[in-house]
């Protein structure tokens, strides 16, 4: 069915129709709209057979998604930023248990400065938690990859995360096409866990382990997500079959079979990427793009296998490794080693910073030409930095760096994306 | 011949000797199909007052579910000394998440258990004083504020055994612990710090909140047992000696419990709905001293000269627990 409708709803509609039987949430924006809809989807009895639990904070959130996984419901919650970071110590024990619960991020930046809007900051933090990270490129997308995420979830007993750019996808309205009950129910079968808490079959979850096997377990979970490297694509393919559409999969090239400059990026911002690209190939220049979708795991071969012809790669990054650089450059120069070509690494839209079509059209031109710094910060104000760390060397006590920067730029409405 | 005089209690205590009762009036623990929920072959230390408290509450919480038991277990000594990997003492379904949120993961299996329609199987949560009323204090009020249908017990040595005795918000005045050394100036755990559990989940209102103790099984059994009679959130508080901890001898376990009873300064209280509805009167009215004296983080107390004021301090404490809770 055809609807016009906010992502966060969107997202929710899929929720429900893979049939969660436990739903915890705390609020945080950008998230606040996808389980608000899902609680009274859950009140109104139109999601049955669910239970939703208000908790006192995302530790608890996915505390309790931990307990109603492990003991055989299937589970979902939500959340953004800084809940994701209050969960820390809870994501990590998810995926160590292998509780295939499916979680939103609606990627936003974060704090300090507290910042609500969209960069993927968030969830890059927990990239190494043992969960899977699929980013979703649109709306639709969106919708679909939390349908494949039950799926490839409960197949591998691994919690997956779908990642999806905070108000640039979670608050805007589009057109998404929403599958009818009997379709998914035939594409996610019941869940059957692999392990559960029963009275009639006792078992121990969570024992200690000291280091005669702890390697042996934690080699397990990193071939986990090596399964799930050939998992991701045929749920991708089994999904197409079905519902006539693509989704997922590990990585999508945009005309990158004759291109000698390939960009590289996650999530919303590729359908501005893509624009350009045919913007630039309309003027003889040879440019393609990449889209990642499966962060964690990361598909070196299938990025090796796309990009190894090209002469440039550059990688664009809502986040940024504070003293390195890339988080995902990392992981491309990775699956490219051996190969000689130039790499670029760009870290924009952080905080919500608008990536516009003129600032990626001519970052683009200038890695043609290779003129890029290999570490660049798209639209950085020059002025504005240079004022400051002028005003701080003149002082012993400057006083918070963030206030002094805000009351020099004023509000430049223009520069929220 | 010579007439036997019936030793109806033990000697030194009010303890019933389970032979001398009816067959329906014995312990759980007494009964020969007691499930053994915490099997024999875990590696608590001599004269654990935890184990053994775990051991009496879980046996009673298993006879009352008719074996419909899942346990979730916080960090800490019991869930380390219980799990050696590969072994389990754990006869029932059990889960060990992290430190911090037993009592929230306890309430997702709970939710499980709803929406699964399988509400005869029941849900404990478990852990020691650290991870009940300091890291895991969030959760646990969450549980509590939800009216979640989890009995949470808190297994109350007063410090961080599990990591090597450190300072807890249960930790009592003056004890010496690594964290609240007996050096300088009034030596040991501060005066006027610390908070009662018990205490606050009465505030939440929640069915039922008990405090318990190693010194009284059957007590602990009954308030067990009638916990696990009701519906929604809640609290027992088991007062558990730590011989490594507390420095005393592991035969002594009982004898300490005990005589912090009788002192006043763990009265045994339960409440329903935050009102009080029983307590346990103090039998043989006992000095502080006399439970501080077998403990060597108290040792600091009774040197030459002995610290007169501040054992005053802490009989005082008892006095008030005595008149608050009306224990004689």
């Amino acid at each position: 069915m055809l609807k016009q409708t906010e992502g966060s709803r969107a997202i929710a509609q899929a929720i429900a129709l893979c049939r969660p039987e436990v739903i915890c949430a705390y609020p945080i924006t950008p998230q606040t709209h996808i389980v608000e809809a899902l609680g009274e989807m859950v009140k109104s009895q139109e999601l049955g057979r669910c239970e939703f639990i208000n908790v006192e904070s995302e530790f608890a959130a996915l505390s309790v998604a931990i307990g109603a996984s492990a003991a055989g419901a299937r589970t979902y919650t939500a959340t953004s930023s800084q809940g994701l970071l209050f969960m820390a110590e809870a994501v990590y024990n998810a995926a160590g248990l292998g509780l295939p619960i499916v979680m939103t991020i609606g990627n936003r930046a974060i704090g300090a400065p507290i910042n609500i809007w969209n960069d993927h900051s968030d969830s890059m933090s927990m990239r190494d938690a043992g969960w899977i990270q699929l980013y979703a490129e649109t709306n639709q997308e969106a919708l679909d990859l939390h349908i494949q995420a039950f799926r490839l979830a409960e197949e591998l007993s691994c919690p997956v995360m779908v990642c999806v750019d905070g108000f640039i996808l979670t608050h805007a309205y589009d057109r998404v096409d929403i599958p009818d009950q009997g379709a998914v129910d035939s594409f996610l079968p019941p869940f059957e866990p692999r392990q559960v808490l029963d009275p009639s079959e006792p078992v121990t979850i969570g024992a200690m382990v000291g280091p005669e096997a702890f390697t042996e377990v934690r080699y397990l979970a990193h071939h986990k997500q090596l399964r799930a490297l050939k998992l991701i694509p045929q749920l991708s393919s089994a999904f197409k079959a079905k519902f006539g559409r693509s989704s997922g999969g590990l990585i999508r090239g945009y005309r990158v079979a004759d291109a000698e400059t390939i960009v590289v990026a996650l999530g919303s911002v590729n359908g501005t990427i893509q624009e350009v690209v045919d913007e630039m190939r309309d003027a003889g220049a040879k440019i393609g793009s990449v889209s990642i979708c499966s962060f964690r795991p990361f598909p070196l071969a299938a990025v090796r296998d796309t990009l190894h012809r090209a002469k440039r790669v550059v990688v664009i990054e809502k986040c940024l490794a504070v003293g390195l650089g890339g988080i995902v450059s990392d992981g491309v120069r990775k699956a490219l080693s051996g190969i000689v070509l130039k790499g670029y690494t760009v870290i924009a839209g952080l905080g919500g910073r608008a990536i516009t079509r003129a600032s990626l059209k001519q970052l683009f031109e200038d890695a043609t030409n290779d003129e890029l710094e290999q570490v660049t910060f798209l639209d950085l104000n020059a002025d504005i930095v240079q004022h400051e760390l002028e005003r701080e060397a003149k002082t012993r006590r400057p006083g918070p760096t963030a206030e002094a920067i805000l009351r020099r730029v004023g509000t430049v409405a223009s520069q929220i994306g | 011949m010579e007439m036997q005089p019936v030793k109806f209690y033990q000697t030194g205590t009010f303890t019933v000797g389970n032979r001398l009762l009816a067959e329906q009036e014995r312990s759980v623990q007494a009964n020969m199909d007691r499930t053994n929920s915490i099997n024999s072959g875990h590696r608590a230390c001599q004269g654990c007052g935890e184990a053994l408290g775990a051991r009496y509450a879980i046996d009673a919480a298993m006879r009352a579910a008719r074996n419909q038991l899942i346990a979730a277990n916080a960090t800490g000594c019991l869930e380390v000394f219980s799990t050696p990997y590969p072994e389990t003492s754990w006869q029932i379904p059990w889960i060990h998440s992290l430190f911090g949120n037993t009592a929230a993961v306890a309430s997702g299996i709970a939710a499980a258990m709803r929406v699964k329609g399988r509400r005869h199987v029941r849900v404990i949560a478990q852990g020691g004083d650290g991870g009940t009323t300091d890291i895991g204090f969030g959760c646990l009020s969450g549980m509590f504020e939800r009216n979640d249908d989890v009995l949470y017990i808190c297994y109350d040595n007063e410090a961080y055994m599990n990591t090597g005795v450190q300072r807890s918000s249960a930790t009592p005045a003056a004890a010496r612990t690594a964290t609240t050394p007996a050096v300088g100036h009034d030596p040991g755990n501060v005066f006027g710090q610390g908070k009662n559990v018990p205490l606050i989940a009465m505030a939440h209102g929640i069915p039922y909140v008990a405090t318990a103790s190693v010194a009284n099984l059957r007590d602990l059994e009954r308030k067990v047992t009638f916990a696990m009679g009701i519906d929604g959130a809640r609290y027992i508080h088991i007062h558990v000696p730590c011989p490594l901890g507390w420095g005393s001898l592991p035969a002594d376990t009982i004898k300490i419990a005990r005589l912090a009873v009788e002192s006043g300064l763990f009265p045994l209280f339960e409440a329903e709905h935050g009102e009080i509805t029983g307590r346990t009167k103090i039998r043989h009215k006992v000095p502080v001293e006399d439970y501080l004296r077998l403990q060597k983080r108290f040792a600091h107390l009774f040197g030459d000269p002995p610290e007169r004021a501040r054992l005053a301090l802490i009989q005082a404490v008892a006095e008030r627990n005595i008149a608050r809770f009306g224990l004689l």
